[in-house]
C-alpha cells in the first residue's frame, strides 16, 4: 500500500496502462510501427536521461552506442548467425566494457570540453560503421535478420509492441531504483554541486561512470532491439544528428523526469510523422521547437505542467 | 615524392585556413559569452549558398557576396537578440542545445527557401591550376590563404586598436567589471555574432568555388571548425587558427599517406587525445569550469 | 540557378501527390494506386526530381485517356531524399497504410537495396529505378529494374578503353551502394577483358575534396586512365579536381553521371570525360531506323514542354518502369500482385526509352549491352562516339 502511493510507483502503473489500452486505437501495422519506435527512442532517452538530468552530464554521442549495439547484433546475427539474443547480450557487454574504459577520461572533462568529448566519440563510431563497409556495408547499410528467441519469433507488429512496451516498462523501473537508491541520492548531490557532494564522501567520478555504463547498455540494447525490428540498418543511427535528437528528447520531455524522457521521445518520433504532409517545414518545426523550449521552458514539458497543475491545484 | 607531399601540403592548407576562420568565429562568441555557438557552421552555408542565390538574380559577383556577407551578419545579430540573449543565463546544456536548435533552423529554413541540390560558384580568377614544384594549386587556394590573412590582421587590429574591440576583450576577461566600467555587454555581444557570422560567411564563399555550396555545407564544417578552436584552447582565436591549419594539414596527409576512408575521423580522433591528455586544450590555460 | 526559384514545383517530401480526376468520379478503392519513394531533394535530388515529374506528368496523361483497366492511376510518393533509412519506413507505409498496389520506386541502389527484405516479405511487384547490379542478380522474386546495370556500363566502358589502346587503369569510387557495386564490377570484369586496375581508391560519402586519390591515382605507375565510379555531387567534384591537378590521361564516369548538372557543376572540367548513356541523352543524334528513336524522342519532347527542363536519363528509368507496369497490369487485367508479377516476367519486346526489355523469371531487368551508347562531353554538351 505505501508502495503504491509513492508518485513513481503511480506513474509506472499509468504508464504500464496506456501500453496495455493503446492497441485499442492503433488502426493499422503502420501506427503500431510509429508506436514501437517511440517505444525503443523512450528506453534510450531513459537512459539517457539519468546522465545529463540526475547528473548533468551532457552526451552529443549516444548515438554511437545505440549504433554499436545495433550494429553488433546487426553483423553477429546476419553475418555470423549467433542466436539473436546472444549477440544483444554480447553488443551491450561490449559497449557496457567501452563505455567504462571511456568513462573515466569523458567524465573528467566539463562543460564544452565534455561536449566536444563526447561529440568525437560518437562521430568517430559513425565514421566507423561508415568506413568498414565490409563488415557494416557502408553508407548505404545492411540488412539485418529477425530477432528470434529459442525459434520463436515476435513475427507481427503486435507482438514486437508488447516486447517494447514490456522492455520499457522494465527500463523505467531499474531507472526509477536507480534514482531513489543511495546511489542516486549521491547522483543528484553531484548535479548540485560536485564539489559539495565530494566534501560528503561521494566518489563523485565512480558514480558518474556508473551512470555513463548504465546509460551507454541501455542505448546499446535498443539499438539492437531496433536493428532487428526494422531489418535493416544504416550508420545514420549512430550519427551526430541521432545524437542530437536523443538528447532533445531528454530535455524537451524534462530533464530529471524519468517520465519525461518518454513523453520527450514520444513527441519527438510522432512530430516528423505528424508533420510528413508538412515535409519541408520538418527541419524549420523541429529547430524551432528546440529554441522555443529551452528558452521558455527550460525544465522540459513535464516537470513545467507538473509544477503549473500544482499551482493550479491550490 | 615531393612534388606529392606538396600537393597534400595544398589541399592541407587550403582547407586548413577554411576550418580556421570557422573556428575564430567560435573563439570570439565564446570570448564574449561563453556560449559554444553550435550554428557558426550555418553562417558558412548562409555566406556560400546566399553568394550563388544573389548571383541567380543577375547581381555581379562582388555584389552578391557582399550582400550574402550582410545576409549572414543580419542573421548573426538576430540569433544573439532571439535565441541566445533570453538565456543568457541558462547551464551550458540548454544553450548547446538552443544553439544547435537555431542550426537546424536555419538549414531547414535554407533548404525551404532555396533547395537541397549541390550549386557550384564561379572562382574568383580562373581555375587553371598553377604548378609549383610538380604540384598543382588553385588560384582559388591562393584567394582562401590571401583572404585568411588578412582577415587575421584586420581582426588583430580590431581587437588591439579600437574601442570595440577592447571592450569585447574586457567583457570576456570579466563581464561584470566590463559592465560597471560603462561597457554596454550586451551590444559587446551582439557584436561578437555578428563578427563571427562575418568570419563563417566568408569562409563559405572561399571554399564554394573548390568543394560546390549546398544547404548541408555547414554540418561537417562547423564540426571540424568547432575542433580547431577546442584544439587552440577554446577563446583562444590565434589557437583557433593553428587549431584549424593543423586539422587541415592532419587530414590531407591522412588521405594522402594513410587512408583517405578515415579522413573526416582524423580531426575528432586528434581532439579526444587531446582532451584525454590535456583537459584544456592544446594552447589551453585555466579550466572552463563554471560553478 | 532558375532552380532556386522553383522550389514550389519542388514540392518536396510527401506531398501526396494524388493526380488526375479520382477525386470525382472513381472512388478510392476503385483506383490503382502506385506507390512511389524517390530521391527528389538531397544529394541525389539529380535522380529523384526527373523521375517524380515523369511519374506525375505520364499518370496525368494515362487518367486523362481513361486510365488502366478503366481505372484511375492513384499516385503517392514521398520524399527520401536518397537516404536508404528514411526509404524503409516509406515503403512500410505504403505497403501497409497506403495499401498500394505497386511500388515504382528507389532513386538509388542504396534505398533499393533497403526495402528489399520489405517486398519480399509483403509479396508486391516492385520496380527500382537504382543503378547497380546487385538489385536483380541474384534475382529476387518481386523486384525488378529498368537502368542499365554496372556491369553493362563497365564491359561498354573496357571495350572502348581497350579501342584507346588503354590497358592499365587507376580506379576511383565513392562508398555508396552503387559505387561499391560498381567498383566490384570494374575489379571483377578486369582479367576477362585484359585490364589491369593499378590504383584503387575511394572516398566518403558527402567528401568535397578528392585531390588526394586522385593525385595517388596520377602517380600510380603505368596508369592510363582513371576510371570514377559514382553518382551526385560527387562526379562533379571528380572531374573538378581531376582538372585542378592538371592530369592528362583520359577521364571515364559512369551513366551515373549522365546528367547536365554533371557537366554544370563540374565549372568546365567535365570536358573529354567519356561515359556510357542510355541513347535517351543524345536522342536527337540518333538515326531514324533506331527502334528507341520513336518513343525517346516522344518522352524527351513531352518532358521538356511540360518541365522546361532539359531531359536526363534518369527521368526515362522512371517512364520504363511505369509503362511495364501499366503494360503488365492491363495484360494481368487485374491488379492482383502475383498476376502482375507473372505479367512482368513475360515482358517481350517492350520498346522503352532506356532500351528494348524482355524480361524472364531469371532476367528481371531485360536490357542487353546495345541499349547503351558512349558518350564524351564536349563543349559542354553529350556527343556520341561512334
Amino acid at each position: 500500500m505505501n508502495a503504491l502511493s509513492k508518485p513513481e510507483t503511480g506513474g509506472i502503473l499509468s504508464l504500464a496502462l496506456v501500453i496495455a489500452i493503446l492497441p485499442a486505437f492503433l488502426p493499422n501495422s503502420f501506427y503500431f510501427d510509429v508506436v514501437i519506435l517511440v517505444g525503443i527512442n523512450a528506453i534510450v532517452c531513459v537512459g539517457l536521461n539519468l546522465l545529463i538530468g540526475y547528473t548533468g552530464q551532457i552526451s552529443l554521442g549516444h548515438a554511437g552506442f545505440f549504433g554499436l549495439g545495433a550494429y553488433f547484433s546487426g553483423i553477429l546475427v546476419s553475418i555470423h548467425g549467433w542466436p539473436p539474443l546472444v549477440a544483444l547480450i554480447a553488443g551491450a557487454v561490449f559497449v557496457g566494457v567501452l563505455a567504462y574504459i571511456l568513462a573515466r577520461p569523458v567524465m573528467k572533462l566539463r562543460g564544452h570540453y565534455l561536449a566536444m568529448g563526447t561529440l568525437g566519440m560518437g562521430i568517430v563510431i559513425s565514421i566507423v560503421l561508415n568506413q568498414e563497409g565490409d563488415l557494416t556495408g557502408g553508407p548505404d547499410g545492411m540488412p539485418v535478420d529477425a530477432f528470434s528467441v529459442f525459434g520463436w519469433e515476435p513475427g507481427n507488429e503486435l507482438t514486437w509492441y508488447w516486447m517494447v512496451g514490456g522492455l520499457l516498462l522494465i527500463a523505467v523501473w531499474l531507472a526509477l531504483n536507480l534514482i531513489n537508491s543511495p546511489v542516486g541520492r549521491a547522483l543528484r548531490a553531484v548535479h548540485g554541486s560536485e564539489v559539495a557532494a565530494s566534501v560528503a564522501g561521494v566518489d563523485v567520478a565512480r558514480y558518474k561512470s556508473l551512470v555513463f555504463v548504465v546509460s551507454a547498455v541501455f542505448a546499446s540494447v535498443a539499438g539492437s532491439l531496433f536493428a532487428h525490428y526494422s531489418g535493416f540498418l544504416t550508420p545514420s543511427e549512430a550519427d551526430f544528428f541521432h545524437s542530437i535528437e536523443l538528447v532533445t528528447m531528454v530535455v524537451l520531455g524534462g530533464m530529471a523526469s524519468v517520465f519525461g524522457a518518454v513523453v520527450g521521445a514520444a513527441v519527438l518520433t510522432l512530430l516528423p510523422q505528424l508533420l510528413t504532409v508538412f515535409h519541408d517545414y520538418e527541419m524549420l518545426v523541429f529547430g524551432a521547437a528546440m529554441m522555443i523550449t529551452m528558452i521558455f521552458m527550460r525544465r522540459g514539458l513535464v516537470p513545467t505542467l507538473q509544477s503549473a497543475f500544482n499551482r493550479w491545484r491550490k | 615524392m615531393f612534388a606529392e607531399f606538396l600537393q597534400f601540403l595544398f589541399s592541407g592548407i587550403t582547407v586548413g585556413a577554411i576550418y580556421a576562420l570557422v573556428g575564430l568565429g567560435f573563439a570570439i562568441i565564446y570570448n564574449a559569452s561563453n556560449v559554444i555557438n553550435f550554428a557558426q557552421g550555418e553562417f558558412v552555408m548562409l555566406g556560400g549558398m546566399g553568394t550563388v542565390f544573389f548571383i541567380g538574380l543577375g547581381l555581379p559577383m562582388p555584389l552578391a557576396v557582399l550582400l550574402a556577407v550582410s545576409l549572414t551578419v543580419i542573421v548573426g545579430f538576430g540569433l544573439e537578440r532571439f535565441a541566445v540573449e533570453p538565456a543568457r543565463d541558462a547551464p551550458i546544456v540548454t544553450l548547446i542545445i538552443i544553439t544547435i536548435g537555431a542550426s537546424i533552423f536555419l538549414r531547414g529554413a535554407a533548404q525551404l527557401v532555396w533547395d537541397r541540390n549541390f550549386h557550384s560558384v564561379a572562382s574568383f580568377s580562373g581555375s587553371d591550376p598553377i604548378m609549383i614544384g610538380g604540384a598543382s594549386i588553385l588560384p582559388q587556394s591562393l584567394w582562401i590563404l590571401g583572404c585568411t590573412v588578412v582577415i587575421v590582421i584586420a581582426l588583430h587590429m580590431f581587437f588591439n586598436h579600437s574601442m570595440t574591440g577592447k571592450s569585447i576583450i574586457a567583457t570576456s576577461h570579466n563581464p561584470l567589471a566590463a559592465k560597471l566600467m560603462g561597457i554596454n555587454t550586451s551590444m559587446v555581444l551582439l557584436m561578437s555574432f555578428g563578427l563571427s557570422a562575418l568570419l563563417g560567411a566568408s569562409a563559405g564563399i572561399l571554399i564554394a568555388p573548390i568543394s560546390l555550396t549546398y544547404t548541408g555545407v555547414g554540418i561537417m564544417l562547423g564540426l571540424k571548425g568547432f575542433c580547431a578552436a577546442v584544439l587552440g584552447g577554446l577563446g583562444k582565436p590565434m589557437g583557433a587558427i593553428a587549431g584549424g591549419l593543423l586539422v587541415g594539414i592532419s587530414e590531407a596527409m591522412t588521405a594522402g599517406y594513410i587512408s583517405s576512408a578515415y579522413k573526416d575521423a582524423v580531426a575528432f580522433i586528434i581532439i579526444l587525445a587531446v582532451l584525454f591528455l590535456m583537459p584544456n586544450g592544446l594552447f589551453g590555460g585555466r579550466g572552463t569550469e563554471r560553478v | 540557378m532558375k532552380s532556386l526559384f522553383k522550389k514550389a514545383g519542388l514540392t518536396a517530401l510527401v506531398a501526396v501527390s494524388a493526380i488526375g480526376l479520382a477525386t470525382g468520379s472513381a472512388k478510392a478503392e476503385e483506383t490503382i494506386k502506385i506507390g512511389s519513394f524517390l530521391a527528389v531533394t538531397g544529394g541525389a535530388s539529380f535522380l529523384g526530381d526527373p523521375e517524380k515529374k515523369t511519374l506525375d506528368m505520364y499518370v496525368e496523361k494515362i487518367n486523362s485517356e481513361g486510365g488502366v483497366l478503366g481505372r484511375k492511376l492513384e499516385l503517392i510518393v514521398y520524399d527520401s531524399g536518397g537516404d536508404p533509412k528514411k526509404a524503409v519506413p516509406f515503403a512500410k507505409r505504403l505497403i501497409s497504410d497506403d495499401k498500394v498496389d505497386i511500388l515504382l520506386a528507389g532513386s538509388t541502389t542504396g534505398a533499393t537495396m533497403a526495402v528489399i527484405p520489405i517486398v519480399e516479405k509483403a509479396g508486391i511487384p516492385f520496380i527500382s529505378f537504382g543503378g547497380a547490379g546487385v538489385i536483380i542478380n541474384p534475382v529476387k522474386k518481386w523486384v525488378f529494374k529498368t537502368p542499365h546495370t554496372d556491369t553493362l556500363a563497365v564491359q561498354k566502358i573496357y571495350n572502348d578503353m581497350k579501342s584507346r589502346g588503354i590497358s592499365k587503369i587507376g580506379l576511383l569510387s565513392g562508398s555508396g551502394g552503387f559505387d561499391k557495386s560498381c567498383r566490384k564490377n570494374v575489379l571483377d570484369l578486369a582479367d576477362g577483358a585484359g585490364m589491369g586496375v593499378v590504383a584503387d581508391e575511394t572516398h566518403g560519402k558527402g567528401d568535397t575534396d578528392m585531390t588526394a586519390q586522385i593525385t595517388k591515382i596520377k602517380n600510380s605507375a603505368g596508369v592510363q586512365a582513371m576510371l570514377y565510379c559514382g553518382f551526385g555531387g560527387a562526379t562533379s567534384i571528380v572531374a573538378k579536381n581531376f582538372k585542378q591537378l592538371g592530369v592528362d590521361i583520359p577521364h571515364y564516369q559512369t551513366h551515373g553521371s549522365a546528367s547536365k548538372s554533371f557537366i554544370k557543376n563540374a565549372d568546365g572540367g567535365a570536358e573529354g570525360v567519356r561515359l556510357p548513356a542510355a541513347a535517351l541523352v543524345v536522342v536527337d543524334a540518333l538515326p531514324d531506323s533506331h527502334p528507341q528513336k520513336k518513343v525517346a524522342s516522344a518522352y524527351k519532347k513531352m518532358y521538356e514542354a511540360k518541365t522546361g527542363s532539359e531531359i536526363s536519363s534518369f527521368g526515362g528509368h522512371a517512364y520504363d518502369g511505369l509503362m511495364l507496369a501499366v503494360e503488365a497490369i492491363t495484360r494481368a487485367g487485374t491488379t492482383d500482385k502475383a498476376a502482375v508479377l507473372a505479367e512482368l516476367e513475360k515482358t517481350n519486346n517492350f520498346i522503352g526509352v532506356d532500351g528494348i526489355y524482355t524480361m524472364s523469371p531469371t532476367d528481371h531487368l531485360g536490357l542487353d549491352e546495345a541499349s547503351f551508347v558512349m558518350v564524351e562531353v564536349k563543349d559542354g554538351d553529350w556527343k556520341m562516339l561512334k
